[in-house]
């Protein structure tokens, strides 16, 4: 259908990215910010951060997920329109990182719901967080 | 008269220190505040217990990575106490150095959100550039834009040359007419003003009461700055005076952090200057050679930062360690000043603390007459007062 084919067309250009935090140290946030400013600018490239998942193609997850986090991510998961993506950003959020065997701490983000990139660093670089946008975008363009 | 709760907290647990706030609204009015703390609670304090001091470091870091290099200083300092072992020279300037680009960049992060959250969005995007030239310092002299994990036990992990000492004064001079020109416009701002000054206002008595700490307490006329009071590092021997405002809004928070931008910088062209040469680490033993005690006070971006270890004889565990952070105890001063401001100023006057918040922050919104709840966050709470 002709209205598909556009929303699917518009997702790829421009993406809307929600970012949620679920117990990050706030360096891997400030990091995924940066990445909004004037000396990496994503919105250049149509990636736009935006604070509802109601309005989110792409959920952004920095930090360990911890105990109290999990059911609230997982909420916001539900929460969000088909077709969702989420991106994993920061070791914390691959595999919690250096708070693995914190007693708070339950692990990585896909312990509670799906991954589809993980970008590695501890932060990483804003360079490194557009590149894991891109790769999602060209996963998805190829068809997940 | 129907009386509205506004929740304001993370049950989304944003950071380390996550708080959540109850709004007694009356109208547009906040009449009482109750902060809910210990929302989050990763388990750092125990995992320092139960991993050896060189990877406690790196772990006290990540508690928060904003003012990672005060963590680590505060860390090294107190084990070093305790292990009984004395820095070179010229280490203790070297962290001096980065410990000031730290708050160089902490403080142009909180000042570029404030701007964001008052709705001066060009501010706030300019603020953000200039940061990126220090995180390019910091990227130069310890290897990471962000984590640095600059400071060891024994010292530092990295000298600087002559290269570096040029590079770091030329952008300082350069970021430091800039900084200039932005208290210019925080001086003269209309919008600036009419969203800052006489909002959130905080006594001096209160503040002392409160057990305010850092800007929160300078911009209310405290003079508490543990670079003044305890010198630390190299701040005995560099010439140093703590900001102080006497406003207690707002503005006055925004203003001490400006005017320590400046401040900063002439710490580090004088470290620079008079930096001794010599060795920058001494080598450490893995394991406690005493029990022992030791107590670390720094000030930290956000004011004063606590660490207190004890040690085990030969054990390369520490057997119990705590840290203090200061946004912890500017909590019950950001609840005075709440009380009486408008619903609108709420996300103004939260993050003229800096509590490592503003952003991911989401917000309740109950009517406690018909229980309807509508969700939403921080930014859009700022969004909101805008209109
Ligand atoms: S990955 Fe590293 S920087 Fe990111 S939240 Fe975890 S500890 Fe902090």
């Amino acid at each position: 259908m002709l209205i598909q084919r556009i929303a699917a067309w518009a997702r790829l250009r421009s993406p809307w990215i929600l970012h949620i935090n679920t117990g990050a140290c706030n360096s891997c946030d400030i990091e995924v910010l940066a990445a909004l400013t004037p000396r990496f600018d994503v919105e250049r490239f149509g990636i736009l951060l935006k604070p509802s998942p109601r309005h989110a193609d792409v959920i952004a997850i920095t930090g360990p997920v911890t105990r109290q986090a999990a059911e609230r991510i997982r909420r916001v998961y539900e929460q969000t329109p088909d077709p969702k993506f989420v991106i994993a950003i920061g070791s914390c959020a691959i595999s919690g990182g250096v708070f693995q065997d914190c007693y708070g701490v339950i692990g990585g983000v896909d312990k509670v719901i799906p991954v589809d990139v993980y970008v590695p660093g501890c932060p990483p670089r804003p360079d490194a967080i557009i590149y894991g946008v891109v790769k999602l975008v060209e996963k998805v363009s190829k068809g997940g | 008269m129907s009386s509205i709760d506004l929740i304001v907290g993370p049950i989304h647990p944003a950071l380390h220190e996550p708080e959540r706030f109850v709004f007694k609204i009356d109208g547009e009015i906040v009449v009482d505040v109750e902060p809910r703390l210990g929302y989050v609670h990763r388990g750092i304090e125990k995992a320092l217990s139960e991993r050896t001091y060189i990877k406690d470091i790196y772990l006290v870091e990540r508690v928060c990575g904003i003012c990672n290099v005060a963590h680590t200083l505060t860390a090294a300092q107190a084990i070093e106490q305790a292990f009984g072992v004395e820095v070179p020279r010229r280490s203790k300037y070297l962290r001096t150095i980065v410990h000031e680009l730290n708050r160089l960049h902490s403080h142009l992060l909180i000042l570029g959100v404030v701007c964001e959250l008052i709705g001066f969005d060009t501010l706030f995007m300019l603020f953000w550039r200039d940061r990126e030239v220090i995180m390019d310092l910091i990227e130069m002299i310890t290897g990471n834009r962000v984590m640095s994990a600059y400071n060891i036990i024994g010292g530092v992990r990295r000298n600087i040359g002559d290269f570096e000492v040029t590079q770091i004064k030329g952008v300082l001079s350069s970021l430091a007419k800039r900084v200039k020109q932005y208290k210019k416009v925080f001086m003269d701002d209309p919008t600036i003003r009419a969203r800052c000054a006489g909002v959130g206002y905080l006594s001096r008595a209160k503040a002392l009461a409160l057990g305010a700490v850092g800007p929160t307490a300078r911009g209310s006329g405290l003079e508490l700055d543990v670079r003044v009071d305890e010198p630390y590092a190299a701040y005995d021997e560099v010439k140093y005076c703590a900001v102080i405002y006497n406003d207690g809004d707002v503005w006055a928070r925004l203003m001490v952090r400006l005017d320590e931008l400046l401040a900063s910088m002439e710490v580090i062209n004088e470290c620079l200057d008079k930096m001794p040469s010599g060795p920058i680490r001494v080598p450490v033993p893995e394991a406690a050679p005493q029990s022992a005690e030791g107590v670390s006070v720094i000030e930290a971006p956000r004011g004063e930062l606590i660490h207190h270890v004890y040690t085990k004889r030969d054990d390369d565990k520490p057997f119990r360690y705590r840290i203090r952070t200061p946004t912890y105890a500017n909590i019950p001063a950001v609840c005075e000043m709440l009380k009486g401001c408008y619903i609108a100023d709420i996300p103004a006057i939260l993050a003229s603390i800096d509590p490592c918040f503003s952003c991911t922050d989401r917000a309740a919104l109950i009517d406690t007459n018909s229980g309807e709840k509508r969700i939403i966050d921080i930014l859009s709470l700022a969004r909101r007062s805008k209109k």
